[in-house]
């Protein structure tokens, strides 16, 4: 009688217990918990990130400087603390932008058909087939590079997958019983489209947001990497990479350290990305 | 078919003149003046109308744009105001360089890649299944820029495996210029020591490009292997006495092969693009050097050539993926 009456709530917390279950998920939320910790706390447990010493330059991690110094006397695991909340904030930001985007052209794309489908979805194309690096450069270098140019130029290289995506969700879902009763009891097309079909095409975009996270991370580490991202002293990790590449027979520690980072963050937000498909798309069941 | 064809070249063409639209619109927004950029904010103003003239910059958006695209349809892409000469010019001795490059990252991707998500789907979660799925996992999150730096100090200098950078060893002479390919060219000319010298140097900065690559490749071909090897007719051939090796790429490797060709298609494409940070770190000739200089001293005209050609073959190998569909799958007919 007790799992009766726990029913309804046992199969609303499946996913959340399936998830539970997956050791690669968890491991990726237990990352992303430590950078999320890492970069609230930085300015606590870190020091200066910016402050040169030229006396201690490229010197060994020791108990003064947990993961050494680069060529400038600078603490590298200050650096690396510091620069995940910049990761962070490039990550997040450019799946927001990317998501709001995409989600508003596939959502009018799918919902409103005929020509508006078809503008919207070969712009989409245009989009597509663009080299998303090299695109991201030029605007960078057009915008000026900085780090919130960094974040607009992955962005317009990143929607439109979501484009896709929640386009073909929408044809699919206007087909279905309950979009047709909405429409014939008169809903507005504007209110089935936001409160019908929007709600129904977000889990493959969740879905999907997860991956894309680290990998804007990658990209605009790139970016910076080739010098149209964050700029000195700034600590982007990928800049950091860059600056430090030529010390790496001396120094090891600093390229290497912010390079671990990039890694150890991608690598939770693709191991989230897995875990939640796993979980919430149930064709991936098999 | 062919019908089919023509209007995805009409599709194609398309899809270029969206890619150049987009970036001469951006090349718009440039706050710098980019004969200032050229010359220098020492230059003379008028050396920096004499650049202008010379260039066209001083015509209105509009007028520019027109002018543009009509010498874009004869196949001149401007003049590089960086390099100073023909954008196409440059495209052309800079394209085969990245070219072969990717061409090889592309060649170890795939006999990395397939072969262990193979291995890895015939045994689930024994012990290379688990190698194979951490490695990708790991080649997947690591920054080329990374590895690349990582990979050319301790393989090239430090143990001296390799050489360091560039195409070809500065004491060789390059092979004549046929296809542009080192390696390809040198073969044609029957130069065996050139041939392996560019080899040497094609190995470690292929190897780094097609990582990435590899990993999503290893990924995909165990997961698709896996839901294939679950079907019935995989049991079917197993229960009627089907040899091992036989289930495995006659019955289910080639039904796995579709998504695994949509993925080549895609993989292809990031390769030339992927390019511009590995090209850079090895000193490598190619346009994503090229485009990186470009961008980096606002040549916009040299930018834009770039971005044009690699939409080009990025959308010509999405077609030829397209393609070889209806050749695998003969369900799937074109009209």
């Amino acid at each position: 009688m007790a799992a009766a009456v726990n029913a309804p709530s046992d199969r609303r917390s499946r996913p959340l217990r399936r998830f539970l279950r997956n050791p690669g998920g968890l491991l990726g939320l237990a990352l992303l918990a430590l950078l999320l910790l890492v970069a609230l706390l930085a300015p606590l447990i870190a020091p200066d990130p910016v402050e040169q010493n030229i006396a201690q330059r490229l010197s060994p991690p020791s108990s003064a400087h947990l993961l050494g110094t680069d060529q400038l006397g600078r603490d590298v695991w200050a650096r690396v603390a510091h620069g995940a909340a910049i990761s962070l904030k490039v990550g997040f930001g450019v799946v927001v932008l990317a998501v709001l985007l995409g989600v508003a052209v596939g959502l009018m794309a799918g919902s409103l058909g005929g020509v508006w489908d078809n503008l919207l979805m070969r712009l989409t194309d245009i989009f597509f087939a663009f080299p998303s690096l090299i695109l991201a450069m030029a605007i960078a270098a057009a915008l000026g590079p900085n780090l919130g140019n960094t974040i607009l130029a992955v962005a317009l290289v990143s929607w439109p997958v979501y484009a896709r995506l929640v386009r073909a969700n929408v044809l699919a879902l206007r087909e279905r019983e309950f979009v047709e009763a909405a429409r014939a009891l008169g809903v507005p097309q504007w209110r089935l489209m936001l409160r019908h079909l929007l709600p129904n095409t977000l889990t493959p975009v969740f879905v999907q947001a997860s991956f894309d996270v680290g990998g804007a991370i990658l990209t605009a580490a790139g970016l910076s990497f080739v010098g149209f991202g964050a700029q000195p002293p700034i600590p982007e990790w990928g800049a950091m990479v860059s600056e430090t590449r030529s010390y790496i027979a001396e120094a090891f520690w600093a390229p290497t350290s912010p390079a671990v980072a990039i890694l150890l963050t991608v690598l939770a937000f693709n191991l989230l990305g897995d875990a939640l498909r796993d979980v919430l798309d149930p064709r991936a069941n098999a | 078919m062919l019908s089919y064809i023509v209007r995805r070249l009409f599709f194609v063409l398309f899809v270029a003149w969206g890619v150049t639209f987009a970036t001469f619109f951006i090349a718009q927004v440039v706050p710098v003046d980019p004969a200032i950029a050229a010359l220098g904010e020492n230059a003379r103003e008028e050396q920096l109308e004499e650049f202008r003239e010379r260039y066209g910059l001083n015509k209105s958006k509009l007028e520019q744009y027109l002018i543009y695209m009509g010498r874009l349809i004869s196949g001149d892409l401007g003049q590089s105001l960086r390099t100073g000469r023909a954008v196409a010019e440059d495209l052309r001795e800079f394209f085969p360089a990245t070219l072969e490059l990717s061409l090889a990252a592309f060649v170890f991707a795939v006999l990395l890649g397939i072969p262990a998500g193979i291995v890895a789907a015939l045994r689930p979660n024994r012990a290379p299944d688990v190698a194979v799925r951490v490695l990708a996992l790991l080649g997947g999150a690591t920054p080329v820029f990374f590895s690349a730096v990582l990979m050319q100090y301790l393989l090239a200098q430090r143990l001296d495996l390799l050489p360091v950078q560039g195409r070809l060893d500065g004491f060789l002479f390059p092979p004549p210029r046929v296809t542009g390919m080192m390696g390809l060219d040198a073969l044609l000319a029957r130069d065996w020591t050139v041939f392996l010298d560019s080899l040497e140097h094609l190995i470690l900065p292929a190897f780094v490009l097609g990582m990435f690559s590899a990993a999503i490749l290893a990924r995909m071909t165990r997961a698709t292997m896996l839901e294939v090897l679950a079907q019935d007719y995989i049991r079917t051939a197993r229960a009627k006495g089907a040899v091992a090796s036989s289930v495995i790429f006659r019955h289910a490797l080639k039904n796995a092969s579709l998504p695994i060709l949509t993925l080549l298609g895609s993989l292809l494409g990031g390769l030339l693009s992927g390019a511009v940070l590995t090209e850079t770190i090895f000193s490598w000739p190619g346009i994503g050097r090229y485009v990186t200089q470009s961008a980096t001293s606002l040549d916009f005209p040299a930018v834009m050539g770039v971005t044009l050609l690699v939409g080009l073959v990025y959308a010509l190998v999405n077609l030829v993926t397209d393609l070889l569909y209806a050749f695998l799958d003969p369900r799937i007919r074109y009209t």
